[in-house]
């Protein structure tokens, strides 16, 4: 026997199983950067001598950041519904898209914040904004890092199923878009917590 | 999946890396029972301790017993049941293990245990028993095994996903134990781990890792069951025609989903504290050994143990939610009423499982929170006491005016009504500021908790494997063999856990060495350590006749009827065991409520109306 609904949706709930799974799991993830956001104000309120964040960030970097994971959602959706316009061609390029401005991300990230901050001293056992900074923008990174892995298998040896099961493809994809967009909102609130705040 | 297909699998596809729930479930369970095992055995060397205090511990002995029940399961599975006979290897693990302890000067050099090894299996046990025995058991096996079955499902939603969260529990499990061989030993801050002294505590590193295996597997697996729950209910199967124990699993799942991530948050940050020098929970010039540690410090203590607790209060109600949906299930059964008051059950279950969030700080009441904070927590403790005893007086109706059956998982439900009822009120001290403080961190709080999960949670498991037993594999467990294990296991369990309420009382705290003999307070209830120690012995020794029970009834030729219980839910409409793939021959279509017993239909008494039976019920 089959399991339904992994394709097609249940007609009470109006929902297949990986997209209420993918709901669900991102119900989880609130649960985790709530949890590191409640950590942060507990320190930063108890704190004596919390420094002046927007002076030991780099707020440039950090601004294009924002606008590259903005441009990165929009080119996601339009992946998903370049799919449901039956143009793989469009897809592929969105999608290429999505991952290129994932990848910059990373790189502005590391290259340009993370290693200049290593050299000069400004590493997790400085001071406790530093420990919160690593940690809060690291796990984040990780999970930008998970969402290019998938979509790269997406775009690449995972899209051959859009000959053979175009419908459960699309729904791949927009489980994908759904994750995506998640991540790019988590990064909304880091931004400015950590960065102006 | 056909059924030709099946039958090509190769033996690793169908048995180590199987994606079906069954198996799973089964693997789950065999898994967490010998975790449950070896939890008990590090128990019994501490309680050696505390009864006998630096007098040396007969582990050769314990080692000569696990050695012979190995044995014995080689010898009673013969050369036909290569399967049964594999799990010798359990035994003679834990005879190893024990083994290993006594040797090297850090654990038990001449036999006689060191302070700082004690610590380590105290932590160790809380660990072992919550994380890796009681809830893999709970929601791992029971959940994965009944579930599906229960809801007329063919399978989980996710089955690799179903298989991931079993691995990834297994190597958690398996880092668990490894920590015991790495220099400095395993964890020994207790299961709460609390900072900033689990910061700098030897073996914490592993304990942390291996939790974050654990977290991560229970993250997948609550996913899995709530859109399995959801999604894959048969046709007809209503949500209030949902058998509770169903339902219980699903709200546990939402607790464990919800909850989990603070603590996972909680890991990497102390992780973090010790391996990049982080201070997340340590304070400015902490001092170790008379010498100012190097941590730039800034960090919260108490931060810790939010996070901690924020997971470790919900987990409370994963340990117990899953045992009173056994306990329903049986209890409904053997009555042969319908459940008293099914809807104020679920509304309940809803309402505890909101409340669980609420309530954690209770916990913290000597922490010095502040008293607006405090009233709000001991307030909100007070209101989640009222839906379990709503569950408790439902299941006492239930059994009220029923022409009960003495079976041996009811004989495990009957005895749980009183157990969950003396573990649940000792609990209201404790959800009360001021006796807290008196009874904080004494034996009291022991005794109230191994009241909730021993008593509890364990004894409606072995009714779920008595009552499950012959669904599983065809066949039913020895009566006999069952009630001694019942009658031994209840007395074992009194005998150990309430001398432990008295010995608070009197002001005797936990995680003592010696067991309070340095204290004079302690003086007057120091004799019953040694009665607790009996107790330990008592359930130890009732636990061999449920081996034995397992293992002769697997070598047994009959097979049981197919429902052998009269039992009216799903789980019961296709063959035992079910099928491989698919688990249903015809895919069931749901007619009724789970629990119609005696009902009456064109004026005649039908005694069960199975769930899939089409019939019209008269009121």
């Amino acid at each position: 026997m089959e399991i339904p609904f992994t394709v097609s949706e249940r007609p009470d709930t109006g929902l297949t199983n990986p997209k209420f799974g993918i709901w669900l799991f991102l119900a989880s993830e609130v649960m985790l950067f709530g949890s590191l956001f409640s950590s942060y104000i507990i320190l930063r309120t108890g704190s004596l001598d919390w420094p002046v964040q927007s002076d030991e960030l780099n707020i440039t970097i950090g601004a294009i950041n924002t606008a590259i994971l903005i441009a990165s959602s929009l080119t996601m959706v339009l992946s998903w519904t370049a799919l449901k316009e039956k143009q793989f061609k469009r897809f592929k390029l969105f999608i290429g898209l999505t991952i290129l401005f994932a990848v910059l991300f990373l790189v502005l990230k590391i290259w340009l914040e993370y290693i200049p901050k290593i050299h000069h001293g400004h590493i997790l056992s400085t001071n406790t904004f530093f420990a919160m900074y690593y940690l809060m923008t690291g796990l984040h990174a990780l999970h930008i890092l998970g969402g290019v892995v998938v979509m790269i298998f997406f775009w690449g040896p995972g899209s051959k199923m859009w000959q053979t099961n175009p419908d459960q493809f699309v729904n791949r994809i927009e489980v994908v878009g759904l994750y995506w967009h998640f991540v790019d909102l988590v990064w909304i609130f880091l931004f400015p917590t950590l960065y102006l705040l | 999946m056909s059924t030709t297909e099946h039958s090509r699998q190769s033996f690793w596809r169908q048995y180590i890396f199987s994606v079906d729930h069954k198996v799973i479930g089964l693997q789950y369970g065999l898994t967490s029972l010998s975790f449950l095992l070896l939890g008990f055995m590090l128990m019994v060397l501490m309680r050696w301790q505390l009864a006998y205090p630096g007098e040396v511990i007969p582990w050769l002995t314990f080692v000569v017993i696990f050695i012979l029940l190995g044995l014995g399961i080689l010898l009673l599975s013969g050369k036909s049941r290569p399967y049964l006979a594999l799990n010798s290897l359990i035994f003679f693990g834990i005879a190893a293990l024990i083994w290993y302890f006594s040797t090297g000067e850090e654990r038990l050099p001449g036999g006689i245990m060191l302070p700082e090894f004690y610590n380590q299996l105290g932590a160790m046990h809380g660990t072992i028993m919550v994380f890796l025995g009681v809830v893999p058991l709970a929601v791992g096996a029971f959940g994965n095994y009944i579930l599906p079955l229960q809801i007329g499902a063919p399978d989980m939603a996710f089955p690799r996903l179903n298989m991931a969260s079993y691995w990834v529990y297994f190597i958690g499990g398996t880092l668990m134990i490894i920590s015991f061989f790495l220099p400095g030993g395993a964890a020994q801050s207790g299961w709460t781990s609390y900072s900033p002294l689990a910061d700098i505590n030897t073996g914490q590193t592993m304990w942390l890792v291996a939790m974050l295996f654990i977290i991560v597997s229970s993250l997948l697996g609550a996913i899995n069951f709530i859109v399995t729950t959801v999604q894959l209910r048969a046709e007809g199967m209503t949500w209030f025609r949902l058998p509770f124990f169903v339902w219980t699993q699903l709200i546990t799942a939402f607790l464990l989903l919800l909850a989990f991530p603070s603590l996972q948050i909680g890991a990497i940050m102390q992780l973090l504290d010790r391996v990049a020098g982080a201070s997340f929970f340590i304070p400015a010039g902490i001092i170790q050994g008379g010498k100012v540690l190097e941590y730039s410090g800034g960090g919260n203590p108490l931060l810790w143990q939010h996070l901690f607790w924020f997971l470790a209060h919900p987990e409370v109600y994963v340990l117990i939610l899953p045992a009173i949906g056994i306990i329903t299930e049986v209890v409904t059964n053997n009555t042969r009423k319908p459940l008293w008051g099914y809807p104020a059950m679920v509304y309940s279950l809803f309402f505890i499982g909101f409340m669980s969030f609420l309530v954690y700080a209770h916990h913290m009441f000597i922490t010095g929170m502040g008293t607006a904070v405090t009233t709000w927590f001991q307030t909100t403790t007070l209101i989640i006491s009222i839906p379990s005893i709503i569950f408790l007086a439902v299941i006492v109706f239930t059994l009220w005016g029923g022409s009960i059956r003495f079976t041996t998982p009811m004989l495990f439900a009957l005895a749980w009504v009183p157990m969950f009822g003396i573990g649940g009120l000792t609990g209201l001290p404790l959800g009360l500021a001021p006796p807290d403080i008196h009874l904080h961190d004494t034996y009291y709080v022991i005794g109230h908790f191994h009241y909730i999960v021993a008593p509890g949670s364990i004894i409606a498991f072995f009714a779920g494997i008595y009552y499950w037993f012959p669904k599983i594999c065809g066949k039913k467990l020895n009566d006999n063999l069952g009630k001694v294990h019942f009658w031994g296991t209840i007395i074992g369990m009194n005998l150990t856990f309430a001398p432990m309420l008295v010995q608070g009382m009197a002001g005797v705290s936990r995680r003592l060495y010696d067991g309070g003999l340095g204290y004079d307070h302690a003086q007057p209830v120091l004799f019953l350590n040694e009665w607790m120690t009996w107790g330990a012995w008592i359930i130890g020794i009732f636990q061999i006749f449920f081996i034995l029970n397992i293992v002769l009834t697997l070598r047994k030729k009959s097979r049981s009827e197919e429902n052998p219980w009269d039992a009216t839910t799903l789980e019961w409409a296709t063959t035992s065991p079910p099928i491989a793939h698919g688990n249903f021959i015809t895919e069931p279509f749901v007619y009724h409520g789970p629990y119609e017993y005696n009902v009456s239909v064109n004026g005649q008494n039908v005694p069960y109306l199975p769930q899939h039976k089409k019939m019209d019920i008269e009121d």
